[in-house]
């Protein structure tokens, strides 16, 4: 492993020197006053321009990524991003534009936006379109905002927000968040929301049923109509969490299963390289009663044919972002659905739940498969029988590793023991599902014959296993200066 | 275990009596499930809650859970060296990893929640 970066600093070494100025200076001290003056200069690390790109390159080079290798990671969907997006996101009329020119220069962009706008609602079945939120969360956040603020314009201030046992664990801070109480809703023995259960829980007091569909579990919530049904004639909205949108592209629209309003995840779905910490983006697509309550602006199209923004909003919740969301991400999801066309867009999808499906029954007999109907774009197993013969998800995540594959998602969802959930997205080729085939069969030989090579996986990684109790118990995730000897 | 006379919740909180008082943790079978814990955190003395009602949460490598109490009554102590030592909910969730006392404001709530032999069954079904 590479040192830290500090830690190769050499005192008084630079990157660039700085020609002395030409203007006259002026004493800092004097202009700012000592109380915003720090006393001591901060310990930045002093590296050349060389040295700082090797110490960088190298980094990345220890990285998984999606351009090096597999990466099942299920809830994620970290398909192949087409470089040709990249391009489109760099164009500099589009990078280089400052978000406070007025809308007479960025016509282009704005044009980019409003068709992007108008896809994404063609493509939920819900037309009036926001881009602002900068994540899956954020989105969730926003909607929910709206759906509060349209229960207080009815005259009601509903308290509660319903959220699967499945959920993901963003839906139920959401909740929370905007200041509701957050109520379980169990799932039944197939995986799917019990029916019976969400209608015990449903009063006049619940604002809103959140879901994802297919769910966490990889499962299609054939009961969609009848929730649906039940949410609304509660007088509560139905709320899209759609992660995992990339298993029913142009096959079937949730404005039709009866949802209310829908985030979209951009990087997920529309194929911006995601899992190194955003920037993201995920835009909410609502109905016509909640269309009033979106964030401003609105980008509009005037008569002539120009775009505008429009603040002239009175119900709107307010702005959820600075400016217009993460622009480069709109880019990539622009260049993304026009390159692929509905047609295309439909076949995402059915590549994706087939390469799903195909795991799933190659797999099925090593590993136990909690629930037998087939699955959409992702799957969940669980390792009970390996825990039995005392190797854990964990080991077998971090066994995977040392096969340059990058573990699926584990212990999640929550209802399920030593759950291991698989998406391989539709952008892996049939020898690369097989090798992942492999790799798992192999891997649970070893868990029977050599039960230590697991559990002391990985071995071929920079860094072995590491301590994940004392990292989240001792966190230490500041550099210090060590004390020198004088 | 039988000895300790512990009763537990559906959602794996255990309460045993001890001086009167509603000792509260988790099952065993809970911290097993859970893996590691490595942060718990407990309410002020002195609160009030009611049964089923949330008094706090643990967090283990794989995820964050709610506590929720099993009796209803008024917090008289909490175990703070919990909060220094999460791995005692692993080792030792009948002993050291105690989490709250309770004095209790209707006792007769232990009738309705689960023996030794129900909880076992319970957890076993699944
Ligand atoms: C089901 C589900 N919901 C919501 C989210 C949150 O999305 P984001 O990470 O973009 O904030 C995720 C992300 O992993 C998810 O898998």
């Amino acid at each position: 492993m590479p040192t830290l970066i500090f830690d190769q600093s050499i005192p008084g070494r630079r990157g660039v020197t700085i020609p002395a100025s030409g203007v006259p200076e002026r004493d800092l001290l004097e202009l700012l006053g000592p109380e915003l003056l720090r006393q001591s200069p901060p310990e930045l690390p002093e590296q050349s321009e060389l040295e700082v790109v090797r110490h960088y390159t190298r980094l990345s080079q220890l990285n998984h990524s999606i351009d090096t290798g597999f990466y099942p990671l299920g809830s994620c969907t970290m398909k192949y991003n087409p470089k040709v997006n990249e391009a489109v996101a760099r164009l500099p009329g589009f990078a280089d534009l400052h978000p406070y020119q007025p809308a007479e220069q960025v016509q282009g962009a704005l044009a980019l936006m409003y068709d992007l706008q108008s896809w994404l609602g063609a493509l939920t079945g819900l037309p009036h379109v926001c881009l602002q939120p900068a994540a899956g969360a954020h989105g969730e956040l926003t909607g929910i905002l709206m759906i509060k603020h349209y229960h207080r314009h009815h005259g009601n201030r509903r308290t509660k927000v319903l959220v699967p046992d499945s959920a993901h664990g963003t839906n139920p801070a959401t909740a929370a968040m905007a200041g509701f109480e957050v109520v379980t809703v169990q799932s039944n023995e197939r995986g799917l929301v019990s029916v019976a259960d969400l209608k015990a829980h449903l009063d006049d007091q619940v604002a809103a049923f959140m879901l994802t569909n297919p769910n966490t579990l990889g499962l299609f919530e054939e009961d969609i109509l009848a929730i649906s049904q039940a949410v609304h004639e509660a007088g509560a909205l139905l709320y899209y969490d759609g992660a995992n949108f990339n298993a029913i592209l142009g096959a079937v629209r949730p404005g039709d299963m009866g949802f209310d309003v829908v985030h979209q995840n951009l990087h997920k779905t529309f194929s911006t390289p995601h899992g190194g910490g955003g920037p993201g983006s995920g835009p909410v697509a609502v109905s016509e009663r909640l269309a009033p309550f979106l964030p401003v602006p609105a980008i509009v199209r005037r008569p002539d044919g120009s775009y505008a923004l429009d603040f002239e909003r009175p119900l709107a919740i307010g702005r959820m972002k600075a400016f217009f969301g993460n622009f480069g991400v709109l880019a990539r999801a622009y260049a993304y659905i026009y390159a692929h066309g509905h047609e295309g867009l439909r076949q995402v999808s059915r590549d994706a739940v087939l390469s799903a499906n195909y795991l799933k029954a190659r797999l099925g007999d090593a590993y136990e498969v909690p629930f037998a109907q087939s699955c959409m774009h992702e799957f969940v197993m669980t390792s009970d029988r390996q825990k039995a013969q005392g190797v854990n998800t964990l080991s077998i995540a971090k066994r995977l590793i040392d096969f340059g594959i990058h573990p699926p998602t584990i212990y999640f969802p929550l209802i399920v023991h030593e759950a291991m959930m698989v998406e391989p997205t539709e952008t892996e080729s049939k020898e690369e599902l097989d090798r992942f085939v492999e790799v798992m069969l192999q891997i649970a030989d070893e868990v029977r014959d050599t039960p230590d090579l697991v559990n002391s996986a990985p071995h071929t990684a920079p860094i072995g296993r590491v301590d994940e109790v004392l990292a989240a118990r001792k966190p230490n995730v500041r550099w210090r200066k060590p004390q020198t000897a004088r | 275990m039988n000895d300790m006379n512990l009763k537990f919740s559906k959602s794996h909180e255990y309460v045993r009596i001890e001086n009167r008082l509603a000792v509260i943790g988790i099952s065993q079978h809970a911290a097993d499930q859970m893996g590691d814990v490595v942060y718990v955190e407990l309410p002020q003395i002195g609160k009030a809650y009611s049964k089923d009602e949330e008094f706090g949460v643990v967090e283990s490598v794989k995820a964050v859970s709610s506590l929720y109490s099993p009796v209803s009554g008024t917090v008289s102590a909490v175990n703070a060296e919990l909060l220094e030592h999460p791995e005692w909910v692993n080792s030792d969730p009948y002993g050291k990893g105690w989490m709250l006392k309770l004095e209790m404001t209707s006792p007769t709530e232990l009738d309705q929640i689960l023996s030794q032999e129900q909880y076992d069954a319970e957890v076993s079904s699944h």
